[in-house]
């Protein structure tokens, strides 16, 4: 079986006797004693974990992701970047170092290298550094000592100076040239595969009914993080090339079963913006760089948050085994609490979102407890298309009120055909409370999530409807 | 007569000097205890937690987990070689359940195996037989029950209620703050290593040194000097590491103690959240009388804390609680208590403010709900209840407030702001919004300096000049990132006139520093600094008089500047002065020591001067509300904070900024949620949530209070800083209220307590128009 291979801080890494479902993070901390990366909580939360990793299908950039949720593996043939790795060979520091010194952007400092490596993807990725990008790119890191300002400002300095490090990815991925994609990787009695092609694909599965298939591993990974345990064959989607397509066409769009979010997003953005505006608080952007479109379908949570978004916009999954494929609704496939119809010898491969027509809207909105970086209470979704004032078509779909995340069927028939105004949704609160029984629980009670529910249509006929829309939180 | 410039050194006192680990930091080269390489045969540990909020343990089998890959040694209550106790006040409290569980995530037994995952995997193989008690869950339920773990507390000035009789207008309410995760971002740890004999050297994340030293020697039945416990650095602390740190390092001791072999005991964040104890929530009541004008005239208050399991600090909590009851408020006819309730959660204890904020909600509420009846503004009711300066300027435990500046803050507040102005925007906005409503609020604040307990405010340092002019600094106080190293250093650094460079401060140790205080109540630097500035104070008497005798000039004409040593217009290196004073068999090392002066309290009749001065501040924030879905964002919040006369601008504005924000998510975010069998759902940050850096607000402004040094006797005339600016994030709490009472026309107090998640402002909103309708 071949090693793994990988660069590790500008230095050619052959590993081959590491546990194929060590995390990362305990690859560093452990057998590289590189302990600039932290746990600070196991679970892809506090990002103190964060390292930087280029991939050769990635855009030649080094990228943000939590090392405590990856495993081992999934940085074969990939080029990783470490606190440790960014001052230049003389000490100087890198302007993200040298700008959170500047502004006191360290107290405790536990956070900090988790910290340096986001602002380090963030610096490579040429974005403006104004407030809104960088709290979307902080959003995966928590500090509890400074209150971030000065974390804020050392990303506004560091934007200013030019990044010594901006063609590194390129060199170092360049360096790995020769490190064909895709692997596979047994030692200590579990096995990691990469298969290169659909038809790989296939055979693993039927050599291995009960592996499960890692997108991102952000949910499989936790197994290995926190429950310290990984599952003896698991295989990654992530080096067929097929699973990565993204086809934006006339009437659909689709994306392949391992299309991340992040690579989604652009795609997203330009059909669906509120619907991207949502999936950019979907984890964070260490989350968004590992996770996966069909990973959130296929673990089938009741808080997943784009199978509502997914089933409002009448979204199909294409299901593919050696048998041949089929396409199924979002809605039929998800079948209960963390249930779906996949089969055995079956992934996903590929989610096709019918484009909305002329006249249609599609709102998506989410409820929880901190803005960035949380599960939701609520998730709302809406398509809609309105003639003369009324509302010709709707489809609401929510999630966190039941065990799936399932339309609103009594709510749909009832304001299907009404005028869209405000009198029109007298009966909303009891509408929402035939269609759901919610449960208590950590994140909301019942009551709130049936009146937040209800109180989320009134949103949106007050965004839709005619007359000006009144101020949302958002534009302030 | 001197000619010593005037040339300053660097990095002296009110100098804005960065962390001294700040490279260290953004490198990942700072060690924290989980990073440094242990020895071959270092044992890993893991806990063994009751799965039960109440429950009688019947047996615990360890057969099942010894037979695991790995395993070396399994204790509980039963293997402790000593005493079973590491109360931190009272008595009685094990670090290993002894008999009964009384929480969800008590630690009942404990591991040691080769590896963290082996450790782990027994763990979970050790066979419990539990006989499940009825748990007691509620602080309601416990007032109910008469539960208490520490005796009632009471401060009492006047006769409360013919005062309130008399009061020509009166109210009644209650209002409740949720508890509070510390979510240091480094979980607890420590490590135990078994020397010769019967030694115990543990390193151990605490702000603690000595209570975890005492607490080791306790169980394992040593004298304090078999046990030595150091800290370098934590990874944040905010007072969850004073008491809990204990446990951790008690039960890695134990382990070792059984295996003779270094062990390590880190805690995964989810087991950390279950078994450690957080910030108390308290149930306030209140009646309040008061005079058409505002002015309150008789209060009569209950403060209910749910200290869960034990005692640990609540009786300190409830103390300061009740001492910060008053805020900046003169209560003429007051009554104060406290109750300590048993409840079968984690033990609370010591968090940032510590019964502070608890005790300045509680009367913010009455003030507030004050305003409301009167139609007053808040500002007006508060101003016309300040303490005054000469009159009306004793608090309810008598003791006399010298320093008052709080109108001097906030009229700093609002000449920086314009309120009047401020609120008519709100206004404005207000009445062209309808689903998106704003919010402004104020808030001072008078927070006391000083443990509570006299005893506790004594500190020590040990300071060693080397024959190179190099300084090595010890101190009592340990370092979480507060920045309480570099500011001691610029303390020394400037007694002996030295650049800061050539001062290095050394890991907190009992073995050089002994019977230390906890690095908590906001007095590191007001103590240590002292302590230190008394050694270096003496080892520069020293160093003068050897300077005298080679000038050949009187020890009182030597003077220290720009890192030299004058007499007149001659001059040394200090480092040359250094060398000569080895050559001539002078001790260049000295202990410090510093005792607060001026207080004293007595606990029992609950007076006393328990502070030895006030540090002040005021905020005034804006917020929004959306009244559709309850959702908030803090716009704005401007701050003035009182440090005295800085000694380090930098970490103080950062102390500020970092304490508000803290503020900020347990009023707003960060909700502790427990199920009806006592389990705790938030235990782990995908489920508590902190703020991130998008909850702060977009204009966050931070003045530092100019020209205001202590008016007692501080090192070099500063404040502590450390808890104070974390009530000015009540002002948060106010102005949603504001904003809610504003769908009443700001007739009505709104019900609206903390934490402010989506769910209870839009209760609160719902609320608010059914009574307003």
């Amino acid at each position: 079986m071949a090693a793994l291979r990988f660069l590790l801080n500008g230095q050619r890494v052959v590993e081959d006797s590491a546990s194929p479902t060590m995390t990362v993070l305990d690859y560093l901390r452990g057998v590289r004693r590189l302990t600039g990366a932290k746990e600070g909580c196991a679970e892809g939360d506090c990002g103190a974990c964060t390292i930087a990793v280029a991939w050769p299908h990635g855009g030649a950039r080094y990228r943000a992701v939590n090392s405590c949720l990856m495993l081992l593996p999934q940085i074969d043939g990939a080029a990783v970047l470490t606190v440790e790795g960014l001052a230049a060979p003389d000490g100087a520091l890198h302007p993200v170092q040298q700008a959170l010194v500047e502004t006191d952007g360290t107290q405790c400092g536990f956070c900090t290298p988790g910290f340096v490596m986001a602002m380090l993807a963030f610096r490579q990725g040429g974005e403006t550094a104004d407030d809104a990008a960088i709290h979307d790119a902080l959003a995966g890191n928590l500090c509890r000592c400074t209150g971030y300002r000065p974390i804020v400002d050392a990303c506004k300095r560091a934007a200013a100076a030019p990044d010594p490090l901006a063609a590194r990815a390129a060199e170092d991925l360049a360096r790995l040239s020769d490190v064909p994609p895709g692997i596979g990787y047994t030692r200590h009695g579990r096995s990691f595969y990469a298969p290169r092609s659909i038809d790989d694909l296939h055979q693993l599965l039927r050599q291995n009914p009960e592996a499960p298939l890692l997108g991102g591993g952000t949910d499989l990974g936790l197994l290995a993080s926190k429950e310290r345990r990984g599952p003896p064959v698991v295989i990654s989607t992530q080096s067929v090339p097929e699973l990565k397509r993204i086809l934006r066409g006339p009437d659909v769009q689709t994306f392949g079963g391992a299309v991340t979010y992040a690579e989604a997003l652009p795609c997203l953005d330009s059909d669906f913006p509120s619907f991207a505006a949502l999936v950019r608080r979907i984890g964070s952007r260490q989350i968004r760089n590992l996770g996966t479109l069909a990973g959130n379908i296929a673990t089938a949570s009741p808080i997943g948050d784009t199978l509502p978004c997914l089933i409002a916009l009448g979204a199909s999954v294409v299901l593919r085994s050696a048998e041949g494929t089929r396409r199924l609704e979002v809605e039929s496939f998800i079948t209960g609490y963390r249930k779906t119809d996949l089969r055995p010898g079956e992934f996903i491969d590929a989610i096709e979102i019918p484009r909305l027509g002329n006249g249609q809207r599609f709102v998506a909105y989410k409820l929880s407890k901190r803005f960035d970086q949380d599960i939701s209470a609520v998730i709302a979704a809406f398509r809609l298309e309105l003639d003369r004032g009324r509302l010709a078509e709707f489809r609401a779909a929510f999630g966190g009120m039941a065990a799936t995340p399932r339309r609103a069927s009594a709510l749909e028939a009832a304001l299907t055909g009404r005028m869209w105004r405000r009198e029109s949704l007298v009966d909303v609160d009891a509408l929402v409370a035939r269609d759901f029984q919610p449960i208590d629980d950590v994140r909301a009670t019942a009551a709130y999530r049936l009146r937040a529910a209800a109180n989320l249509v009134r949103r949106l006929q007050l965004e839709t409807g005619a007359g000006p829309a009144p101020a949302g939180l958002d534009a302030l | 007569m001197t000619a010593a410039p005037a040339h300053r050194i660097k990095g002296g006192v009110q100098s804005p000097v960065r962390h001294e680990s700040a490279i260290g930091h953004v490198t990942g080269s700072a060690l924290y205890l989980d990073d440094v390489p242990t020895v071959p045969g270092t044992l890993e540990a893991a806990l063994v937690l009751s799965p039960h909020a109440h429950a009688r343990i019947a047996s615990v089998d360890f057969a099942r987990a010894l037979a695991a890959p790995g395993v070396r040694a399994a204790i509980a209550a039963g293997d402790i070689p000593g005493r079973n106790d590491i109360a931190p006040i009272l008595k009685g409290e094990p670090a290993l359940a002894d008999g009964v569980a009384e929480y969800v995530g008590h630690p009942v037994a404990a591991i040691a195996a080769d590896t963290l995952d082996q450790a782990r995997a027994a763990a979970k193989r050790v066979e419990i037989a539990y006989e499940v008690l009825p748990p007691v869950l509620t602080i309601e339920e416990a007032l109910e029950r008469g539960l208490l773990v520490a005796p009632e507390q009471k401060i009492e000035r006047g006769d409360v209620g013919p005062a309130l009789d008399a009061a020509p207008l009166r109210l009644a309410g209650e209002a409740r703050c949720g508890g509070q995760d510390h979510f240091y971002l480094e979980g607890q740890i420590a490590l135990a290593v078994p020397g010769e004999e019967r030694d115990m050297q543990v390193f151990s994340s605490t702000q603690h040194p000595t209570e975890v030293q005492h607490g080791v020697a306790h169980l394992l039945g040593l004298p304090f000097n078999a046990v030595t416990v150091d800290v370098r650095r934590m990874g944040g602390a905010f007072g969850g590491k004073e008491s809990q740190a204990t446990i951790i390092a008690g039960i890695a001791a134990l382990l070792a103690w059984k295996t003779r072999r270094p062990v390590k005991l880190r805690l995964a964040r989810d087991d950390d959240m279950q078994a450690t104890g957080k910030r108390h929530p308290f149930l306030i009541r209140y009646e309040v009388g008061f005079d058409p004008e505002g002015r309150i005239q008789a209060l009569d208050m209950l403060y209910a804390a749910n200290a869960g399991n034990v005692a640990d600090l609540s009786p300190a909590v409830i103390a300061r609680a009740l001492c910060h009851a008053d805020n900046c408020y003169f209560l003429p006819n007051v009554r104060l208590r406290g109750l300590a309730c048993k409840t079968n959660t984690v033990s609370n204890t010591a968090f940032r403010g510590f019964g502070g904020p608890q005790g300045m909600f509680g009367i913010e509420a009455v003030i507030d709900a004050v305003a409301r009846h009167l139609r007053l503004p808040l500002e007006t009711v508060r101003q016309r209840n300040f303490y005054g300066i000469g009159r009306n300027d004793t608090t309810p435990y008598g003791m006399k407030v010298e320093d008052n500046i709080i109108e001097r803050v906030m009229a700093e507040l609002d000449g920086a702001v314009d309120l009047a102005r401020w609120r008519s925007e709100i206004d404005a906005f207000n009445r062209a919004n309808p689903v998106v409503k704003k919010g402004l609020a104020t808030m001072p604040v008078k927070f006391g300096i000083s443990f509570n307990l006299t005893t506790l405010n004594q500190a020590g340092a040990l300071v060693h000049v080397y024959t190179d002019g190099s300084v090595h600094l010890n101190h009592g106080g340990t370092e979480m990132g507060q920045g309480l190293f570099v500011k001691i250093a610029q303390v020394v650094a400037e007694a002996f006139q030295i650049d800061v460079e050539h001062v290095r401060v050394s890991a907190t140790s009992t073995g050089k520093v002994p019977n230390t205080s906890a690095t908590a109540a906001s007095s590191g630097t007001d103590m240590n600094g002292m302590a230190a500035l008394d050694a270096a104070g003496r080892i520069k008497a020293r160093m003068a008089e050897v300077a005298a005798a080679h000038f050949g000039v009187p020890a009182g004409e030597i003077v220290f500047a720009d890192n030299r040593v004058f007499a007149g217009n001659k001059s040394l290196a200090f480092a040359e002065l250094a060398e000569m004073c080895w050559r001539r068999r002078v001790s260049l090392s000295s202990t410090g020591y510093y005792r607060t002066p001026k207080i004293h309290w007595d606990g029992q009749a609950g007076k006393g001067r328990p502070f030895y001065y006030f540090v002040y501040g005021a905020a005034a924030c804006e917020v929004a509300i959306d009244t559709l879905t309850g959702e908030m964002r803090t716009l704005r919040a401007e701050l003035v904070q009182d440090c005295g006369r800085s000694i380090n601008p930098a970490i103080d504005l950062g102390q500020t900024e970092g304490a508000f924000v803290q503020g900020l998510g347990w009023l707003t975010t960060e909700e502790l949620w427990w199920d009806r069998a006592g389990r705790l759902g938030t235990h782990g940050p995908s489920t508590y949530k902190i703020p991130g850096s998008r909850d702060v607000p977009p204009v966050f402004n931070v003045r530092l209070l100019p020209d205001a040094p202590n008016r007692e006797d501080t090192v070099f005339r500063s404040k502590a800083i450390g808890e104070p600016p974390l009530m000015l994030a009540i002002a948060v709490w106010l102005a949603a209220r504001d904003a809610v009472a504003s769908l009443g026309d700001h007739r009505l107090a709104p019900k609206l307590d903390a934490p402010m998640t989506p769910e209870r402002i839009l209760a609160a909103v719902d609320d608010m128009k059914a009574r307003s309708a």
